[in-house]
């Protein structure tokens, strides 16, 4: 299993729990979870819905802590973590892509790749220019004043993916990027994350979708909160794709 | 400060997104500050003018007039102030001029007036000869008294212009002959129009040496006058008002426990329960005003907490860029504050625009005047009503746990 053997890990999970107290039932998300990804891994996080991906999501994201067990971002315990500095780590290692895309739907193309700057504190002609070559980064130079609703669903996610992109971030985190585009949108949002990646971006995947999955180098499979399968996806081990992932499907 | 000048930019772009609501969300404050910068306006172009036209008094003159405290009143003895008195001031006092005896003349200070078929009434005045230049009033027409029809008590009178007026009396009636009571007196001056105040006419008097109003009263009642006099030199105008009360004390035969049975006043003083009034005036409508800001806080907040409400998911999605809780707290704060702020401004630009149309359509009203105090208060009420409005909901914005908010439809 390649762990990256040089650099340090981006993130380590170590034997993480994320439980829910629903009146007298508690339910384990995550049930003692262990993973480390290295700097510029491709990564698939695949499995049925709740099976803890979106729980797992959140917890890697910096939104959710875990219940039990450490999570070291970049070798810091985010466990340990205050609420800024939980939101400063949002902003500066995580960046995040959605389904639903996401965008502040009052503000343009423009505004809303700036919006991660603010937070930062970077002057406002600063940040403009610094926004602009995010979205020419994805293709998307000439839409920068258009509003979300004047644009089509694959322009938007371009935003989307600038807008996480924007800041450098140590983790491109996507959840279900192609989930809500056609099939021809997908596979261009899809070409776009391949190329980041080749450029040495860090991406964290989630999706039920095996073409999707296809794309990355690295498919972690989970079931019921537990990693069920962890492997490359260098068309060495193709028991991968027909397993949990065929359950999926339907 | 960035992050105060970017919460600002935010605020301001989210109020233009939302622009009738804002208008109507700030209705609210609009229409108390215009309220009360209306009446502020108004009240305090009234006091303006009032002690604008107090100072032409002179700020050196003193006024003593007798002073009977109601307790007094109900027992039907009423403190007096004579010609003794003044003469008294006149020998004892020195570093002061212009000393001069004030009588209005008995009943509700109005007398009945006549000429020809016409009849009126009018405030009718006794004075000395030294009246005009302390009140600053001088005869556009004919003379004014002299020392001499006092003396022999003429029945010579100078008469503001309403008097004329009233009693359809010809444009030049010096010479002319009208009735004060059931005496014949001559009009020997017309002072000059000195216009109106609140609508009531200000040149409605008519003027009589001192010695003649005494005969017209009754030279041997037991008159009740003012003394009006000028103070030499400004800066001993306290020590001359208690050197007068110290000799009117003794001539009255006060013990040290008694009260004065009199006032000495400066022009400050007989402005000051005017002033009283003004203040009071401005304390009520400052009362409803801040009712009515009030409401149009609870205004605010209302849609302060839907606009949280609706604007969840974008809560969510600032908190996943990085946005901590405080971010969002002011964010949001700055916004309803921003609202009031601009409902403010707004209302105190309407309520000048009111205050100015109502002084220039009611006749003789002084002009509007805005003091600073009232906009700076005004603006510091809109700003707290803001804060105290607006923290519940940014509260409520800045506690959104992110993964609920992104989820949130």
């Amino acid at each position: 299993m390649q762990m990256g053997e040089h650099s340090p890990p981006v993130i380590q999970l170590q034997d993480v729990f994320r439980t829910y107290t629903m009146g007298d039932q508690v339910l384990n998300a995550l049930d003692g979870v262990d993973i480390e990804i290295a700097r510029n891994e491709y990564i698939a996080i695949v499995g049925a819905s709740g099976s803890g991906k979106s729980t797992m999501m959140n917890i890697i994201g910096c939104l959710d802590r875990a219940t039990q067990g450490d999570y070291l971002l970049n070798g810091t315990n985010v466990g340990d973590m205050n609420e800024v500095e939980l939101a400063q780590a949002r902003n500066r290692e995580i960046g995040f892509v959605f389904q639903s895309f996401n965008l502040l739907s009052r503000a343009s193309a423009l505004k809303n790749v700036m919006q991660p700057l603010v937070y930062r504190s970077i002057p406002r002609p600063e940040r403009k220019r610094i926004a602009t070559e995010a979205l020419e980064r994805v293709g998307l130079g000439d839409r920068m004043h258009h509003l979300p609703n004047q644009l089509s669903g694959g322009q938007r996610q371009r935003v989307a993916i600038a807008r996480a992109l924007v800041g450098h971030p140590a983790i491109l985190l996507a959840d279900e990027p192609t989930g809500n585009l056609d099939s021809k949108t997908s596979r261009e949002i899809m070409a776009l994350i391949d190329q980041l990646h080749e450029e040495g971006q860090t991406i964290i995947m989630v999706t039920h979708e095996p073409d999707i999955a296809e794309h990355c180098e690295r498919v972690i499979s989970l079931e019921d909160g537990r990693v069920n399968s962890d492997s490359l996806n260098n068309g060495s081990d193709s028991t991968l794709l027909s397993g949990p992932l065929g359950d999926v499907k339907h | 400060m960035f992050a105060l000048l970017e919460s600002i930019r935010s605020a301001l772009e989210s109020i233009r997104a939302h622009g009738f609501r804002s208008l109507l969300t700030s209705l609210g404050i609009i229409i108390g500050v215009m309220s009360v910068i209306a009446v502020v306006s108004i009240v305090q172009g009234l006091s303006y003018t009032i002690n604008a036209q107090f100072s032409g008094l002179g700020g050196n003159s003193l006024t003593v007039r007798s002073y009977t405290p109601f307790k007094k009143q109900l027992q039907g003895r009423f403190a007096k102030l004579r010609d003794s008195d003044m003469q008294l001031i006149a020998r004892q006092i020195d570093g002061i001029s212009h000393i001069t005896p004030i009588i209005y003349t008995q009943s509700g200070r109005r007398g009945a007036i006549s000429y020809r078929s016409q009849s009126s009434f009018s405030q009718v005045i006794g004075i000395g000869p030294s009246y005009l230049d302390v009140n600053g009033v001088y005869p556009e027409q004919g003379r004014f008294f002299t020392a001499d029809d006092d003396a022999r008590r003429r029945l010579v009178c100078a008469v503001g212009v309403d008097v004329l007026e009233n009693l359809e009396m010809p444009d030049d009636s010096i010479g002319e002959f009208f009735r004060i009571g059931n005496e014949w007196c001559k009009v020997v001056g017309v002072i000059e129009r000195r216009g109106e105040l609140l609508g009531f006419p200000q040149d409605d008097y008519v003027l009589l040496p001192y010695g003649t109003a005494k005969r017209i009263m009754g030279a041997s009642r037991d008159l009740d006058i003012q003394i009006q006099l000028l103070v030499d030199d400004m800066n001993r105008q306290d020590e001359v008002k208690e050197r007068i009360r110290r000799v009117l004390r003794q001539e009255h035969g006060l013990k040290s426990g008694d009260p004065d049975d009199f006032k000495v006043q400066t022009p400050e003083q007989l402005t000051a329960s005017f002033n009283t009034v003004i203040n009071t005036i401005t304390a009520v409508s400052a009362g409803i005003v801040g009712i009515s800001l009030l409401v149009g806080g609870i205004g605010i907040m209302n849609i302060m907490l839907v606009s949280v409400t609706e604007r969840t998911r974008e809560i969510g999605i600032l908190k996943a860029l990085g946005a901590t809780r405080q971010n969002i707290l002011m964010q949001f704060l700055i916004e309803a504050m921003t609202l009031c702020m601009i409902g403010g401004l707004v209302g105190v630009a309407l309520g000048y625009g009111l205050g100015a149309l109502v002084a220039a359509m009611l006749p003789g009203f002084p002009e509007a005047h805005v003091p600073l105090w009232a906009v700076t208060l005004s603006f510091g009420f809109c700003a707290a009503v803001g804060i105290i409005f607006g923290i519940v909901p940014a509260a409520k914005a800045a506690q959104l746990d992110p993964i609920d908010a992104l989820r949130y439809e």
